[in-house]
């Protein structure tokens, strides 16, 4: 197990009321696992401080926040190796820290939720996307700030509908997650218009993602691959394990778009994204830590701005009150995508605009204009309250 | 080619030509680089100036004699010489500069630095910076109290409406208030403070001497998602009774009764209205709209939009020299 401790950064530099009493301690903890995925891309490589470098930058303005209200925040970070127990660490990790911000797998997210439940500990789910731990999985002790897959695909579906792409070829990779993407995928092409008109599997066969004539066989086996589809407008490809979407642009038999796990991509954050004054965050991260933000990232540092918001408020690190008033209905918080967001009450799912990037740019933000809802827009996105199957105990 | 030299041709007619009572207004384009300058009096742009990169916050100094204009990707506030309309002089701010305010002799300016949580002072004579606040995270609205004692900043992350005594330069008192603080007002008689939160969607009424929200504004206009209300600019008029509140993508101006801190009338203007300036004896208010690309012209008694006016692309920033 790695364990680090960020003591609060810059604290006695600024010339401010001085308080008399000890500032109150507040206790962040972030669990994940050592190392990280390989993706197809080395540009995407995610570094080993994915995710938590956001909580980093959030607990760092959280602390200047802070010193006007005698607040301190810190960090302490636990990584956890290969066969390592997951709801053992989340217990040690809460005897100091009343939050914890965990980017974690759905089975050992609801592990360490289990184990945390009795502690009065909040989790932040900052990580996983299964919409099962929003719906019938659903615990009471965790609000989840990584938006859902149902999410992320209504928010793409949206904008292909929009753009008149309606007819998809879908294609889906072999494992567990890929086909829970493509799920949320069909659901979405369902709800907004959009027509599968064939589907195709893409099995995972094995091999290294580098190689030296890799770009040689790739330009063979991707026009191959995609070859007598019936009409179609884009490829929507459901890949999160990272296997043959990003060699799909430009290598389709026939010229079209590529969306879903390659070409256009949903996701909550991108290191392009610079409204609604996000050009202050991007330089704040990269001063910070030397490298661009990715979606982990933000998802982090929403998480633990979240705490800090609400703790600035009640002037309190107590977390039992932190979550009542993260529960109230009137909780918001900013987090550079031009809305407040907020809290869905059925199952403590952060409401987000979903940015849609293509590796450079932000090229369109979701919900889209005209997809309306009687409660907010945002709601247009993932499952709803009439279709939730979560119970809240 | 031509068409620029007819621009200079038509300002340089209407210069001479223009009435005593014609105002000029200079609008900042945030992503033309370019500051608008209309004429209030034939409601028509008559000269564009070029200006560093991303203009935001607009003013007049005291004197009239000179528009400065914060370039925020330049790091520098520029100075524009109204005379003959031309980038003069730079300032040095800290880095990423976009709202600022002068003391009542316009000696000293306060400029609100986004980037690296200062405001930094600056003597406006020399035009040398003399110092640095550190306030909260993302500075950004800057107002000085009617005596001068008290300079206002408003840190968008932070959340909080920082009270820097002017004399000692330090912060004082800090008042939270809602989500993105963008803007803030002190009523002309020093007895409020009014601050806009953008996420948040409220105007806090904040009592100055006590250093706490006495009230709120909040607003609802039927058939808009209250997230896409988002107050930025405020204007108040002299007597203290009209306050004029931007609503952002709401495309809305709210008229508000500034002593009930009750909302009147939304008035429709263009898309994501900022920020807003009275002409001198308070008739129109000149709102910008940043992305309908256009200033819409208020009649203050009427209550009414009368004009839009093309401007740059990305409006931001507007002021008009105060007599």
């Amino acid at each position: 197990m790695i364990r680090w401790l960020v003591v609060a950064i810059g604290l006695s530099v600024v010339a401010t009321p001085v308080f008399a009493a000890e500032p109150i301690e507040i206790g962040v903890g972030y669990l994940g696992h050592a190392g990280v995925k390989a993706k197809l891309s080395l540009v995407e490589q995610p570094a080993e401080n994915d995710g938590i470098a956001g909580a980093r930058l959030a607990i760092e303005d959280n602390n200047t926040t802070g010193k006007f209200l005698n607040q301190r925040f810190t960090l302490e970070e636990v990584r956890l190796r290969d066969g390592e127990d997951v709801a053992q660490a989340a217990a040690a990790l809460s005897g100091h820290n009343g939050f914890i911000i965990a980017d974690l797998p759905a089975d050992e997210l609801l592990k360490a939720a289990d184990a945390l439940r009795d502690r009065g500990t909040v989790l932040f789910n900052a990580g996983a996307t299964d919409d099962r731990l929003r719906e019938a999985d659903c615990r009471a002790n965790v609000i989840h700030v990584a938006p859902t897959r149902s999410m992320l695909a209504d928010a793409l579906a949206q904008y292909l509908v929009w753009k008149q792409w309606k007819r998809w070829l879908l294609v889906v990779g072999s494992h567990d997650e890929d086909k829970l993407y493509a799920d949320a995928l069909r659901r979405a092409a369902g709800r907004f218009g959009a027509k599968i008109v064939q589907e195709r599997i893409f099995e995972d066969t094995g091999g290294a993602r580098r190689t030296d004539s890799g770009v040689t066989l790739i330009q063979r086996q991707m026009p191959v691959f995609t070859q007598q589809a019936p009409a179609y407008d884009v490829l929507v490809a459901a890949d999160e394990s990272e296997v043959f979407a990003s060699y799909l642009p430009y290598r389709t038999w026939d010229p079209r778009p590529v969306a879903g796990s390659a070409g256009l991509v949903p996701t909550s954050w991108d290191a392009a994204q610079d409204q609604w004054g996000a050009i202050q965050i991007q330089n704040r991260f990269i001063k910070l830590n030397s490298r661009r933000m990715t979606a982990l990232d933000m998802q982090a540092w929403t998480a633990a701005r979240m705490i800090g918001e609400a703790t600035s408020r009640i002037k309190s690190g107590d977390p039992k009150s932190v979550f009542e008033f993260l529960k109230r209905p009137d909780f918001s918080v900013a987090a550079f995508k031009g809305q407040r967001l907020t809290l869905r009450d059925w199952n403590q799912q952060l409401r987000q605009p979903i940015l849609l990037v293509d590796g450079r740019m932000v090229v369109s933000v979701s919900p889209q204009e005209g997809f309306l809802h009687q409660v907010s827009e945002l709601d247009t996105l993932g499952v709803d309250r009439p279709e939730t199957r979560c119970k809240l105990h | 080619m031509w068409r620029h030299g007819l621009l200079f041709g038509v300002a340089a007619w209407l210069v001479t030509i223009t009435p005593a009572s014609a105002f000029l207004a200079y609008v900042s384009n945030e992503k033309s680089n370019t500051v608008s300058v209309i004429d209030t009096n034939s409601w028509t742009v008559i000269k564009t100036i070029k200006v560093g990169q991303r203009p935001r916050g607009i003013e007049f100094t005291k004197d009239g004699k000179l528009v400065l204009v914060a370039v925020g990707d330049d790091d520098k506030i520029e100075v524009i010489d109204v005379a003959t309309g031309q980038v003069v002089d730079s300032l040095p701010s800290g880095p990423d500069p976009e709202l600022f305010t002068q003391d009542a002799a316009g000696k000293i300016l306060y400029v609100a630095n986004e980037n690296d949580n200062t405001v930094t002072v600056i003597d406006l004579e020399k035009r040398v910076r003399l110092g640095d606040i550190q306030v909260g995270v993302e500075p950004e609205g800057m107002a000085i109290s009617p005596d001068g004692k008290i300079l206002i900043n408003t840190s968008e992350t932070t959340n909080m409406a920082h009270f820097i005594d002017t004399t000692t330069r330090e912060v004082v008192a800090n008042v939270l208030v809602d989500a993105r603080p963008r803007f803030a007002e002190f009523k002309r008689d020093g007895s409020e403070l009014w601050v806009s939160s953008e996420i948040g969607g409220t105007v806090s009424v904040i009592d100055p001497a006590k250093h706490v929200v006495t009230g709120k504004i909040t607003f609802s206009v039927p058939g808009l998602r209250s997230e896409a209300i988002q107050p930025v600019g405020i204007s108040m008029t002299k007597d203290g009774k009209t306050a004029f509140i931007a609503l952002g993508p709401a495309n809305r101006v709210a008229v508000v009764d500034a002593a009930r801190h009750t909302v009147l009338k939304y008035l429709l203007v263009g898309q994501r209205v900022w920020h807003m300036a009275f002409t001198p004896e308070e008739k129109y208010l000149l709102v910008t709209n940043g992305v309908s690309n256009d200033v819409s012209v208020i009649d203050v008694a009427a209550q009414k939009v009368i004009k839009s006016i093309q401007v740059g692309e990305l409006p931001w920033g507007i002021t008009i020299a105060q007599p």
